[in-house]
């Protein structure tokens, strides 16, 4: 058992940890948020020609052959920058897919843009009635000559806007709930019957519904096995789940350590309100939140890390913590700001939507709690 | 950064096993399994068993007879000793009172007081609450007054964990009123239980068993040679056994094992009537306080690898305390909540050895669960209130 960090990622925390103190400030996020892409192009660029695209990839695919303590530590920074860079959508969503199901012709025709930066891709993983459950795949893909036609929708596709291709489960077989007999799909993003309707989400993100209908997909846009597609979406969404809760881990530090600063300048009734003991045992509660739930969250990577078998089940523990004890560590930082914690300008009122957004993302804290119980069974 | 175990450390974990299955006695192991308290005897002999192995002192520096053992090694001994419901070194002696002395006593007290302690032939207990200081402890008010080569000792120390137990007794006294701070002035010493004029009051706290105690001290002579360290500085050393303290009530490895055998219960059907772990709202409670536990677990292990590398354990250990106390009260709780309508007669003398066991209400131990939930309110109060271990890391850590 071992707490400290490799050479390399080390170099990683520092080189992205440095990147967000010198060149990823507020306005420039609020800047890059607000373009049309949603983010900006010539700094994800700068992200694959840092190599952070190429993290999780094996060297044989053209990565760098990290793992999930990476992608976490990653993510960790990136929550402290609030970054808008569709890192989850094209990385570790669609990138997994291919990287976990993808065959050799796949893999060369898609993951070398995406680890160059050059093209997007987006992971439909949600269905307007599906909520959480991703195994609720009403989408139907039916068998037609030369391959399949493709009938649906699909809700919360994040990074749609932008993508190339998108990975889209539909259901080849069994019932609307059930596991098996899901297929996922590669599907040229500009296939005809794919209606977008795309939005700006809360958090400054964006994401679109699809609306699928008879969008042809050849034999060849099988991403693994026929019917077989469930264990590769529950594997790139638990990663996903994993990175945002990494992602939350360095929002929520942030959230706590610009609040104590802001108690010790804030002055009412003639002192600092951090001199307030109400104040003060909150804000000792925040840091306990925050140290507990960077616990988990190396557990839960490092669970991941070595194949354990309950990695899901720590990963739904973590997702619970941040949903809960991270949940009032960002309340708590909105409340002790007072106002200004409340107004568009300060960056406070952004983290706390981000983070409010990674409380629903792939599961809320009620949801990841039961599936922990079903998992101790 | 990796959660497996070494090849050294799986074998370390088997000997520390096998020592268990063979050196820990079958009628204490029956004690502990039907809640009966253990007596002064029971503990000295299954921690002279400790000693024969050399495992007495896991934390000490090796050359006062510590096991020099990797953070990992002890992480390992206190789980296989919690799975073995095997309970703890009384702390007193061995986690308290001995890293006062060897890191601030002299050559004569070190070989005088340490031998004793690793081969628990004394019983140590604290001197620190008085009735008029609870979590304001500088406060103190009993005295000590310098006559020639003795100190004059008068005032009353209360919450004195058995007490009654005792042969030794470290105390913080007030040894000068003339100070800049109230932290000033307070020295540690040691005095003998046996010195004419120490008396102990026994106190009944709430589930109805004589635990803790008041020490008065009547014009009680000690020979100056049992100051530790120098007149006055006494806060300071209090204040670094209070942080050794604080890591070790964290109590991660005890929890794990109370949960594990709550689940185990919980999963039996007991009356008749369905496994209470199939009730949803208990299976999320008992879920929530685990996850809160395996976050522990990690803060506890980064905090001993950051000791490990040479870091004294500083005031994020208040962190464990709170947290470490929360989650034994919460389970303290839920144990108490599975045992329905048998958390409720009062029968205390089915805890008491030579109780005969046919005559039992309720199975197992339900009817001690509610013991424990009220008498475990003391987790967080004890060792510096869980509201003083927010102030210390508002000031200290928070820098409020």
């Amino acid at each position: 058992m071992d707490f400290s960090l490799s050479e390399e990622q080390s170099m990683l925390v520092d080189s992205v940890s440095r990147f967000i103190d010198n060149d990823y400030d507020f306005e420039t996020r609020q800047r890059n948020a607000a373009r049309d892409e949603g983010f900006d192009p010539a700094t994800w660029r700068q992200f694959a020609d840092l190599g952070w695209a190429a993290v999780p990839f094996a060297e044989d695919d053209g990565g760098l052959g990290g793992g999930p303590i990476e992608v976490a530590l990653l993510m960790q920074q990136f929550g402290r920058g609030l970054v808008v860079e569709p890192y989850l959508a094209n990385i570790v969503l669609a990138g997994g897919a291919l990287r976990q199901a993808g065959n050799a012709e796949q893999k060369s025709e898609w993951l070398g843009g995406l680890i160059d930066g050059s093209r997007h891709a987006a992971v439909a993983f949600a269905e307007p009635q599906s909520r959480f459950d991703i195994a609720d795949v009403a989408t139907s893909a039916a068998a037609v000559d030369g391959g399949f036609v493709i009938n649906g929708s699909k809700s919360m596709v994040l990074n749609a806007r932008n993508a190339d291709v998108f990975v889209i489960p539909a259901r080849t077989g069994g019932s609307r709930n059930d596991k098996s007999g899901i297929t996922l799909f590669l599907v040229p993003a500009d296939t005809a019957g794919i209606g977008i309707r795309d939005y700006a989400t809360v958090d400054g993100h964006q994401a679109a519904e699809l609306l699928l209908t008879d969008v042809q997909a050849t034999a060849t846009a099988v991403l693994g096995n026929i019917d077989g597609g469930f264990d590769t979406l529950r594997s790139i969404v638990d990663d996903a789940t994993l990175a945002v809760c990494a992602e939350a881990v360095g929002i929520m530090s942030t959230m706590h350590e610009k609040t104590v600063e802001y108690s010790k300048n804030r002055v009412q009734f003639g002192v600092p309100i951090g001199s307030f003991q109400a104040l003060q045992h909150r804000m000792a509660d925040n840091l306990i939140a925050c140290e507990q739930s960077y616990s988990l969250m190396l557990w839960a990577v490092m669970l991941k890390a070595a194949g354990a078998d309950d990695t899901s089940r720590a990963i739904s523990a973590l997702k619970y913590q941040i949903g809960t004890a991270g949940r009032r560590v960002a309340q708590e930082a909105v409340q002790i700001h007072g106002g200004m914690g409340i107004t568009w300008e300060l960056d406070i009122a952004h983290y706390f939507k981000r983070f409010s957004a990674i409380e629903t993302l792939f599961g809320n804290a009620d949801f990841h709690l039961d599936r922990y119980v079903a998992l101790s069974a | 950064m990796n959660v497996n175990f070494s090849a050294d450390e799986i074998a370390f974990r088997d000997e520390v096993r096998t020592f268990l299955d063979e050196k820990y006695p079958q009628d204490l192991r029956d004690k502990q399994a039907q809640g009966i308290r253990w007596d002064r005897e029971d503990h000295l002999r299954w921690q002279k068993i400790l000693y024969e192995q050399g495992w007495a002192a896991v934390n000490w520096p090796v050359e006062y007879g510590g096991t020099g053992w990797t953070v990992i090694q002890k992480y390992i001994f206190a789980n296989e000793i919690a799975e073995a419901d095997a309970p703890d070194m009384i702390p007193f002696g061995v986690k308290m009172v001995a890293p006062v002395i060897y890191t601030y006593g002299n050559e004569e007290q070190k070989e005088r007081f340490l031998p004793d302690i690793l081969q628990s032939n004394v019983w140590w207990c604290q001197g620190y609450s008085e009735p008029g200081s609870g979590s304001d402890l500088a406060s103190l008010k009993t005295r000590a007054e310098r006559d020639g080569d003795h100190y004059v000792i008068n005032g009353t120390k209360t919450w004195t964990t058995l007490a009654q137990m005792a042969d030794w007794i470290f105390c913080l006294v007030r040894t000068s009123s003339d100070v800049a701070r109230r932290q000033e002035g307070i020295s540690f010493i040691l005095v003998d239980m046996r010195t004419p004029g120490v008396t102990v009051k026994p106190i009944i706290t709430i589930e109805g068993e004589h635990e803790v105690n008041e020490v008065h001290f009547d014009n009680v002579r000690v020979p100056v040679e049992n100051l530790i360290g120098e007149e006055g500085k006494g806060w300071t050393y209090g204040k670094v056994l209070l942080q050794h303290e604080r890591t070790s009530t964290a109590g991660v490895a005890r929890s794990k094992f109370r949960l594990n055998r709550l689940r185990r219960k919980c999963g039996e059907s007991l009356h008749g009537a369905a496994p209470l772990i199939e009730d949803r709202n208990f299976a999320r409670k008992l879920a929530a306080l685990e996850i809160d536990l395996k976050a522990l677990e990690y803060t506890d292990l980064r905090t001993l690898a950051a000791v490990a590398v040479g870091k004294a354990p500083g005031p994020e250990s208040s962190i464990l305390k709170v947290r470490g106390t929360e989650i034994q009260q919460g389970l303290d709780a839920l144990f108490m909540e599975a045992a329905g309508y048998y958390a409720l007669p009062y029968v205390p003398d089915q805890y008491v050895a030579g109780f005969v066991q046919d005559e039992r209400v309720g199975a197992g131990t339900e009817t001690r669960t509610s013991l424990t939930y009220f008498n475990n309110r003391k987790a967080s109060i004890y060792a510096g209130s869980n509201e003083i271990q927010r102030n210390i890391i508002s000031k200290h850590v928070l820098g409020l």
